[in-house]
């Protein structure tokens, strides 16, 4: 049993409850733990943070820039802010503007009933979007043979990019272009079916947040996700004790 | 190479440069060498030996004179007169100016050193730019060049380097203004034995082109200063991040590298010491956001410019997870003087916060437009019209923009205000690199936030979703303005949206971007509210004034219909 972790706890709060945080823990971590859910999208359990997608930014009372809380470790006396009006304004104009981004029409959508992004409008009462809709153009890849890449409804979080090359180790996934121009493509840029790395896991389906990233045969809102990757937890939470 | 050596050869280069009693210096920098300066070389040194007066007269190239709008330029020594806008068209008055070498100046084209453009600057950065040959190593040697390295690798401890720094109060002048002493000190005591020092020559400002010029003129300055900063911190390896844009500065650096490891100043066992230190070249592919430090390290490291979460700062965990010290040109270019002449020398120029000098790109509507260096605390009114030589004749200032797409627009009523970081802030724009716009009143301040919104838009990496949308649905909104189309909400929302981005946005690219926006919503917010309510663009810049009012109002989007509901 390692030792290092066992006199290395510290305290902090998060909106005035007092918690506790080992080492290595990030804030986000520390909150999920105690049952304060502070809102994410790019992150997924036993991947690698890239703290793009804004929403779990917090208030660290000293500091007068937000902070991510997927990449800011917790530390002893911090006093952190999760909800504020401030934050909670922010987190609905984050929603809204992937909302107007490309097309998230949910009546339309496999995932509907099962999309992250459906739930967070929902908890943090986005109902309607006030900005123009920017329909920016994209495909729909149906050339791999179970699965669908609609990239109408990606979100770029990158999590089908992270688990492709952390967990299975294949690299199928990649980015190209940028800004607004950015899309998810698999190797280089070759149609889904015709990759030569990909190994048809599906790790990438399970992760995506919305219905992006489907399986073929599944009608509307019948897309469940489970989460997976409990292994890695596991390995995280054992590699801590 | 050791300490006597190089002033063996300073003082061979100096006595060789001395029995020419008189120079022509002509600028092959790139803006003169795209009005063909390169051509006037040539016309001159044929000149010069026609009339036998190669042993009394030499024509060189030179680096940057400064005075852009007025190439090709050329410099007459020992007067030090100026002539200007010099063809290879015009033989005659090449000849005219070698008949004259001693005598008075040919009138038409000479142009006085007297001039405030040229005798209100202090020079620091750029005092070897226009005097030396930037592809001769033994020319930067005359100049003291590699004096300060070796002194300080033969009498210095490295941490007596980093205090030099420290004292000399200089900040980077990349843009944010950050202790260059502190950093140094951070990255020299950060554990591990590999660290790294990146020299940041990613410019990509509009207007901006303070590091080009350096790089074209003085390249071994740079070089000297990265070596010097490798020394100070322990590091082995060095990148200069160039963009491709630079051809020209690319091809310098790699004369300037080249010369510098033959000398044995750069490479294995510098100043016949124990230290060592290589440099190489990476050429950014077109991506302003590699300016960034964390997309600049990705973009070495061979992955995708994209920036990431600070911390770590990459003085802790930078290229290839070491410790790495990042520092623009301009910011290195000055660490050589430092160490030769001391810090509280270069701390007793400048303003109490603001230390030593800065170099600016001066460019838009004055007069003298080009590259200009001034101490830090100086007005806008002089930058503007004692250096600027004012506005064009029948037009009136109207703001000055500075820091680039991540500054803001700065109108009349604050030209006498200082220029130096902290003043710059207060009023909602920044020092960045050192582009300055200056603006007459034929611009529209609708129409120059749309542009810079436009630049950060198309320059936005995707990575976070408060800059890949938000700057361009600030820009959309800003195109329905300009159109004509706008409502006054849209201030509003321009405000609220613009907040957000540079509230949350993850790097410094999404949080400056909607500067430009802010900065004229602020002093121009008249303007705005004749586009909306008049319809109308009274600098007739925008789509909006070509249409009859008429026509206008049946053109709104449909999409700005008010509320919409999610389906679902």
């Amino acid at each position: 049993m390692p030792e290092r972790n066992q006199y290395q706890v510290k305290t902090l709060t998060i909106d005035g409850r007092e918690v506790c945080a080992a080492e290595d823990q990030t804030i986000l971590e520390v909150a999920r733990e105690n049952g304060i859910d502070i809102p994410t999208l790019c992150h997924f359990d036993g991947l690698s943070e890239i703290s793009a997608c804004r929403l779990c930014l917090v208030e660290v009372k000293g500091n007068n820039k937000l902070l991510p809380a997927c990449t800011t470790q917790a530390q002893e006396g911090m006093e952190v802010t999760a909800f504020s009006p401030e934050l909670m304004e922010y987190r609905r104009l984050i929603v809204e503007l992937l909302f107007t981004e490309r097309n998230h029409v949910c009546a339309a959508c496999v995932s509907s009933g099962h999309c992250e992004l459906q739930a967070l409008a929902q908890r943090l009462g986005v109902s309607h979007v006030t900005l123009p809709y920017l329909h920016v153009k994209c495909s729909v890849d149906g050339s791999h043979r179970r699965f669908v890449a609609d990239h109408n409804r990606c979100i770029l979080c990158a999590r089908c990019l992270r688990v492709c090359g952390e967990v299975e180790g294949a690299h199928t996934w990649g980015i190209t272009g940028r800004g607004i121009n950015a899309r998810m493509i698999t190797d280089l840029g070759d149609r889904w079916g015709d990759s030569d790395s990909c190994t048809n896991c599906g790790k990438c389906v399970t992760v995506c947040p919305v219905g992006a990233l489907v399986e073929k045969g599944k009608a509307v809102s019948e897309m469940t996700k489970s989460n997976f990757l409990p292994y890695l937890l596991q390995m995280r939470r054992e590699a801590r004790q | 190479m050791t300490h006597d050596e190089l002033r063996e050869i300073a003082e061979k280069e100096r006595d060789e440069q001395s029995r020419v009693p008189r120079k022509l210096n002509v600028c092959v920098a790139a803006g003169c060498l795209s009005l063909r300066s390169d051509q006037v070389l040539d016309a001159l040194q044929t000149g010069l030996r026609e009339r036998g007066l190669e042993g009394g007269c030499r024509a060189r190239g030179v680096g940057c004179m400064g005075l852009c709008a007025a190439g090709p330029l050329v410099r007459s020594e020992p007067q030090h007169t100026y002539y200007r806008e010099l063809s290879p068209g015009a033989p005659e008055v090449l000849s005219a100016i070698l008949d004259n070498l001693d005598g008075r100046p040919v009138p038409e084209f000479a142009l006085s050193p007297d001039l405030p453009f040229f005798a209100a600057q202090q020079k620091i950065v750029l005092e070897n730019c226009g005097e030396i040959d930037p592809e001769r190593i033994e020319d930067y040697i005359a100049a003291d060049g590699y004096e300060a390295l070796l002194s300080c690798i033969a009498g210095r401890s490295p941490d007596d380097v980093v205090q030099e720094i420290i004292r000399s109060g200089l900040r980077g002048r990349g843009g944010g203004g950050y202790p260059t002493g502190l950093k140094w000190s951070m990255v020299a005591k950060a554990p591990g034995d590999r660290k790294y020092v990146i020299c940041n020559a990613d410019e990509g400002d509009p207007g901006a082109f303070m590091d080009r010029s350096v790089l074209e003129s003085d390249p071994h300055r740079v070089l000297e200063g990265m070596i010097i900063a490798a020394y100070a911190v322990g590091a082995t390896k060095g990148y200069i991040y160039c963009r491709a844009e630079y051809p020209l500065a690319v091809k310098r650096l790699k004369v300037a590298i080249r010369q510098a490891e033959k000398l044995g100043l750069l490479g294995k066992r510098i100043g016949d010491s124990q230290f060592g230190f290589e440099i190489e070249i990476r050429l950014g592919a077109g991506a302003f956001v590699c300016g960034e430090e964390t997309a600049l390290i990705a973009s070495v490291e061979g992955r995708r410019g994209e920036p990431r979460q600070r911390p770590p700062f990459p003085a802790y965990s930078g290229l290839h997870h070491a410790a790495t010290l990042l520092n623009n040109v301009e910011t290195f270019a000055n660490v050589p003087p430092i160490l030769r002449k001391g810090g509280s020398w270069f701390s007793s120029i400048g303003t109490e916060k603001s230390k030593g000098t800065k170099v600016f790109a001066l460019v838009g509507d004055v007069m003298n437009t080009g590259l200009i260096e001034v101490p830090m605390g100086i007005t806008l009114r002089d930058l503007v019209y004692k250096l600027g030589g004012g506005i064009a004749a029948g037009r009136q200032f109207k703001a000055v923009q500075t820091g680039g797409p991540s500054g803001g627009c700065i109108p009349a009523q604050f030209l006498d205000m200082n220029v130096d970081y902290e003043s710059l802030m207060t009023v909602g724009s920044i020092m960045g690199s050192g582009g300055l716009i200056v603006m007459d009143d034929s611009k529209c301040m609708v129409d120059v936030a749309k542009f810079f919104m436009d630049f950060t838009r198309d320059e936005s990496c995707g990575k976070c979703i408060p800059c890949r949308v938000g700057t361009t649905q600030l820009h959309r909104l800003l195109e329905r303005i300009s159109e004509g189309n706008g409502k006054l909400e849209d201030l509003d929302t321009l405000d609220r949206l613009g907040t957000m981005v540079r509230r949350t946005a993850l790097c410094g690219l999404g949080q400056t971007a909607p500067n430009p926006v802010r900065s004229t919503l602020k002093y121009f917010r008249e303007e705005y509210v004749q586009h909306i309510a008049g319809k109308t663009c009274a600098q007739g810049r925008c789509p909006c004034a070509a249409k009859p009012a008429a026509c206008t109002e049946k053109q709104g989007e449909p999409t700005d219909a008010g509320a919409k509901s999610i389906p679902g």
